[in-house]
């Protein structure tokens, strides 16, 4: 439908390129302030650049809202990308599902690796209580989740995983200040193969700035964004297994 | 504006929350731990650290292997003192080189050497107060801007970085900035040393990161006519050390909860409760505010369904805060609009435990913490969930106010993060500066129901904790729907009996002080 077809940001007429963007210079505000912004604007990409708005945040930095017209054109037909199949599944038919197709119980362990402590995502897929009205994975009848908590070690992860034969590791990163978590979820990926079982395992990351295509080139299976529902995660880690081939009795 | 509350359940709720206090209190008596003797040495003066490893750290660890801590680390050093005519510090260093055996030298009566340690203890006690009257004369010459005090982070996670931005907040209009810690610290069973250039999502709590940045506020404070307070963590495994160094170096504000540590940090109960006393007698004694931590509870759990875990937490909190010689305009009582922004009415309900907390507490300043679990990443919609939090803030008259920030949920704050947020909250409070003057609250409308529904069940969780004792509760997942085992988690092997003839020059001095209000502490 979208093929050859070149679009550009859109305002109130098609191919406008209207766009705004906002940003601080480390530059007293005024003339001299105002006419980098615009400059800078400009080789964004954005063609009549104007400052609709600038003001002083303090000393040596300024504030700018800036509006133009981009220039850039993208063609659809040209560009890859990667996108989860998110079931559709409900939470009965989920565990129907993990029933009829494996007929055992998964086993999910998860838990928030190296220094993080903020829980609130893993928190809210594995504990029984769930997000947004979902159910969380310890929930689930047809899944043993165990939640490892913050600040868990590598190892003592991949430990636990073994101990407790888990078809699938949920590994959350919230802080992700300087990349501090791609070397951390980089080291799960190596351990786990170092210890032989990755391709045993469905590996899944989450956390607000993981997204599916970070995941898969760390080398995991999935990773799942703001947002995300246990169903989501629990569906996915379902059928996983299946097309993998995993964990058949 | 004013709720009507049941003044007999307000007074039930304080002697439920009253007796859970003493009988924490009776726990913490004859018990120290590792961290509080760590704290006896850093006040006596003991500094500097080798490889890393602090010098309070080595005496203490020194005499804990050696099971001969029992008359308190005060005791042994101080004996040196006497015994060899050296200062703290000079003692400390030599046994740090092996120099000396703090077990190997003639030991004075442990009851013969109090006046000296007393003495000891004097020019840490005189610095304390010392930066307290200061703050005083500060705060009267610069003034504060009005309540609620605008209250942001700066988390780079280097201390060099974080002066500019906090400068730059406190130009911005900020009364209050925080330097967040880096992650994980608190579970490091010591402080670091010296300025530090690294760490995520903050950087590391250290005496000299501190002093860096007192310096830089006291600066910008100057020229801007205004007091700008300077807020650190006094949490987890050290949480009476960090008290220490931010009374040596005349910090405001500490977060410093009493339970935060046990439910979110997995630190044993034990330890953070004989812990979180002897920090929160430091910061009563230096004049500091605490906060506390209640506004966890609801990222963990609903904030519809539990917000009385949040009031009865506030309760205990006081009255533990109240065993620690603070006095109510110390107590920064937690609390957050965590409602979900998708449910009718929402705000309703955030008006009525704000203003509730407001009625319950009418001395203590409150913390009051913004929007985070529900916010998305639309920073546009986040920007307008900031602003009926700002709105509810100045409503309800909140002392502190920390600034929601539009991008939460996507980064640390960037300074036009802060800067919008400030605008924000200058906008609406000056616009609504004086409404709560003007509004009532409808009886047995939906707002008093909602807070005499949360007050009844406060009111019995309080009960319920009462009568099986706080450990008890905390083990049964009382409070944030976490449930923390009494020899459990982190530290406990840190906690010690005292022996008969233990002494802690400070905690006896300061406490004294305090009570007896011989320090004018209103």
């Amino acid at each position: 439908m979208t093929e050859g077809k070149l679009i550009k940001a859109y305002g109130d007429a098609l191919d406008d390129g209207a766009a705004q963007v906002s940003f601080t210079l480390p530059v007293a505000a005024g003339p001299l302030a105002k006419a980098a912004a615009e400059s800078l604007a400009q080789s964004m990409g954005l063609d009549q650049a104007e400052v609709v708005h600038m003001s002083s945040q303090g000393e040596g930095f300024s504030f700018f809202v800036v509006y133009g017209h981009c220039h850039h054109q993208i063609d659809l037909s040209s560009l890859q990308y990667t996108e989860l199949e998110l079931g559709d599944m409900d939470f009965y038919e989920i565990n129907d599902y993990i029933r009829d197709n494996l007929g055992r119980k998964l086993t999910v362990v998860a838990a928030c690796t190296g220094t993080d402590a903020h829980t609130v995502g893993i928190d809210a897929i594995v504990n029984m209580k769930g997000y947004n009205g979902e159910y969380g994975l310890e929930r689930y009848p047809w899944i043993d989740a165990y939640n490892l908590g913050s600040q868990v070690e590598n190892t003592f992860l991949v430990a636990e995983a073994r101990r407790l034969q888990a078809d699938a590791i949920l590994v959350s990163q919230v802080v992700t200040q300087r990349d501090v978590h791609i070397p951390n979820l980089t080291r799960l990926v190596e351990l786990l193969e170092a210890e032989g079982i990755r391709s045993s395992v469905v590996l899944v990351a989450g956390g607000p700035r993981i997204s599916h295509q970070l995941a898969l080139e760390l080398g995991y299976d999935a990773g799942f964004g703001s947002g995300t529902t246990p169903r989501q995660v629990a569906s996915y880690i379902a059928r996983e297994m299946v097309s993998r081939k995993l964990g058949a009795v | 504006m004013k709720l009507q509350l049941d003044t007999s359940l307000v007074k039930e709720c304080r002697q439920a929350a009253g007796k859970i206090a003493d009988e924490v209190q009776r726990f913490i008596g004859p018990r120290s731990t590792q961290s509080v003797e760590r704290t006896v040495l850093r006040l006596m003066g003991v500094n500097d650290a080798i490889d890393g490893v602090p010098l309070a750290n080595i005496i203490v660890d020194n005499l804990a292997a050696r099971g001969e801590l029992g008359l308190g680390a005060a005791y042994w050093l101080g004996n040196a003192c006497k015994q060899l005519g050296l200062s703290p510090q000079e003692a400390a260093a030599k046994v740090a080189a092996n120099e000396l055996d703090l077990l190997a030298i003639p030991r004075e009566e442990p009851g013969v050497l109090r006046p000296f340690l007393q003495e000891l203890a004097q020019p840490g006690l005189r610095k304390i107060v010392d930066n307290r009257r200061q703050r005083e004369q500060m705060q009267q010459k610069l003034k504060m801007g009005p309540a609620p005090l605008l209250y942001v982070i700066v988390a780079t996670g280097d201390i060099m970085q974080d002066v500019p931005q906090a400068q730059a907040a406190a130009e911005q209009g900020a009364d209050i900035v925080a330097v967040i810690r880096t992650t994980g610290q608190s579970l490091l069973d010591y402080v670091p040393h010296g300025a530090t250039r690294e760490g995520f999502g903050g950087t590391y709590a250290t005496q000299e990161n501190f002093r860096i940045m007192r310096k830089a506020l006291d600066e910008t404070g100057e020229k801007l006519g205004r007091y700008i307070m300077l807020v650190n963590y006094c949490s987890g495994l050290c949480m009476p050390e960090i008290a220490a160094l931010g009374a040596l170096e005349r910090l405001d504000m500490m977060l410093n909860d009493a339970l935060y540590g046990i439910l979110f940090r997995d630190i044993n109960m034990e330890r953070t409760l004989i812990d979180q006393n002897f920090s929160r007698v430091i910061n009563a004694y230096a004049g500091i505010i605490i906060n506390s931590g209640e506004d966890n509870y609801l990222t963990t759990s609903d904030a519809v369904a539990e917000a009385h875990t949040v009031t009865a937490s506030q309760f205990i909190n006081e009255q533990l805060a109240l065993a620690a010689g603070l006095s109510p305009w110390q107590m920064g009582l937690g609390h957050a609009f965590e409602i979900d922004p998708d449910l009718e009415d929402g705000l309703i309900m955030e008006i009525a435990q704000a203003q509730m907390a407001r009625q319950l507490f009418p001395d203590a300043p409150l913390k009051y913490m913004p929007p985070t679990k529900y916010m998305t990443g639309d920073i546009f919609k986040g920007y307008m969930q900031n602003g009926l939090f700002n709105l509810t803030s100045v409503l309800t008259g909140q002392g502190i106010h920390l600034l929601g920030m539009l991008t939460e949920a996507i980064h640390t704050p960037y300074i036009q993060d802060r800067y919008l947020a400030i605008q924000n909250a200058r906008y609406i409070m000056n616009n609504a500066r004086h409404l709560k003057e003007e509004l009532e609250i409808v009886p047995n409308g939906r707002m008093q129901q909602r807070a005499s529904s949360v007050l009844a069940k406060a009111a019995e969780l309080l009960s319920q904790v009462a009568e099986i004792g706080l450990f008890s509760a905390l083990e049964r997942g009382m409070f944030a729907d976490v449930k923390r085992f009494r020899q459990g988690g982190k530290g406990l092997e840190g906690v010690f009996i005292k022996a008969a003839e233990y002494y802690n020059p400070f905690l006896d001095h300061m406490k004294a002080m305090l009570l007896d209000r011989g320090l004018k502490n209103d």
